[in-house]
């Protein structure tokens, strides 16, 4: 019972601090952008890099980070319409090409992730297998 | 079971039971478009060689086939991203090779990166014969 209590007290204090810093990033809403993007990966909401960077990734398909992504013509213009509307706005040098090389991202993920967590998702690209909530688009659930 | 529900139930079994016929010969005529313009009959075993060999010509990080589908294609894979790759068996994934654009985009992706260059329609025709006989 005791350990009940101290778990509901936990739920009532941590879930509005979580949601009051939580910035929480809207994930892919359009159909095709999320069918082609989400086939080898979690499809990365727009809101995580610039319109550069889309513009960048979106340009060169055709070697993806080490292999083949192509689309055609018309679904590749489609898509990065919709990455530039929705991408993240602010000043940024430099675009980068991964979400995993942003200062932010090393920042946040340098310490507090173990080696063990590390091991299971095989590479940090893949954010579900350590943010249960990343397709709804939080990333503080843990 | 009251006689509206039952004809629901019956319905449902129809359109289930559709489906699979549906994705037949969608897979038929996929193969039968590969197979003219190849010209030669396919080749399971062919087929079980594209998928296993490792290649030279691609991206070094991706040299076969089952650098992502495993060595059985019974099995689940997993991309270089770490998301799960359904068997690419047509006994264990009934709905593959029956949407011809899916198709046709994932040969030209994964052909450009396990051997460089796009695939053949005999080594297409030969590929999905020998999913298709697992
Ligand atoms: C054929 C598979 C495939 C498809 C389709 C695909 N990607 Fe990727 N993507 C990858 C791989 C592999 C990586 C690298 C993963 C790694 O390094 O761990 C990657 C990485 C990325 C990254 C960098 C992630 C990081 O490490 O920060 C972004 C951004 C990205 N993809 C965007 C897209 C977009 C946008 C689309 C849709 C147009 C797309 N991807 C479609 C395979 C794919
Ligand atoms: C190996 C596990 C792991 C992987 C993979 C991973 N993260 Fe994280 N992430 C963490 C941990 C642990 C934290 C810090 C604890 C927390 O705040 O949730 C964190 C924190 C974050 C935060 C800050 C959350 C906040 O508001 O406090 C964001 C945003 C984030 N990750 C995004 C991503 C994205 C996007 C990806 C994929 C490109 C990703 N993470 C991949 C483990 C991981």
């Amino acid at each position: 019972m005791k350990k009940v209590i101290l778990t509901l007290a936990l739920l009532v204090v941590a879930a509005p601090a979580a949601f009051a810093d939580g910035k929480s990033y809207a994930p892919i809403k359009d159909k095709i952008t999320k069918t082609e993007c989400s086939a080898c990966h979690m499809a990365f909401p727009a809101r995580l890099l610039p319109a550069s960077s889309w513009k960048k990734i979106m340009l060169n398909l055709s070697d993806h980070f080490g292999e083949d992504a192509s689309l055609d013509e018309e679904t590749t213009k489609h898509i990065t319409n919709y990455f530039i509307k929705k991408s993240a706005k602010g000043k940024f040098r430099n675009p980068a090409l991964r979400i995993t090389e942003l200062r932010w991202f090393i920042n946040e993920h340098n310490h507090e992730v173990s080696r063990k967590a590390k091991k299971k998702a095989g590479t940090m690209s893949n954010c579900k297998a350590c943010h249960r909530g990343a397709d709804r688009g939080y990333f503080d659930d843990d | 079971m009251s006689k509206p529900v039952f004809m629901l139930a019956l319905t449902g079994l129809l359109v289930a039971s559709l489906a699979p016929v549906q994705a037949g010969s969608a897979r038929t005529s996929i193969l039968e478009k590969l197979q003219k313009e190849a010209g030669t009959a396919f080749s399971a075993e062919r087929g079980k060689i594209l998928f296993s060999s490792t290649h030279k010509g691609g991206k070094p990080k991706t040299n076969s086939c089952t650098v992502c589908h495993t060595k059985s294609p019974l099995k689940t894979g997993k991309t270089r991203a770490g998301k799960d790759i359904a068997p690419m068996a047509l006994s264990k994934t009934k709905d593959r090779y029956s949407d011809p654009k899916k198709v046709a985009k994932w040969f030209r992706r994964n052909c450009r990166s396990v051997l460089g260059r796009e695939c053949t329609a005999l080594e297409k025709g030969d590929f999905i014969t020998f999913m298709s006989n697992l």
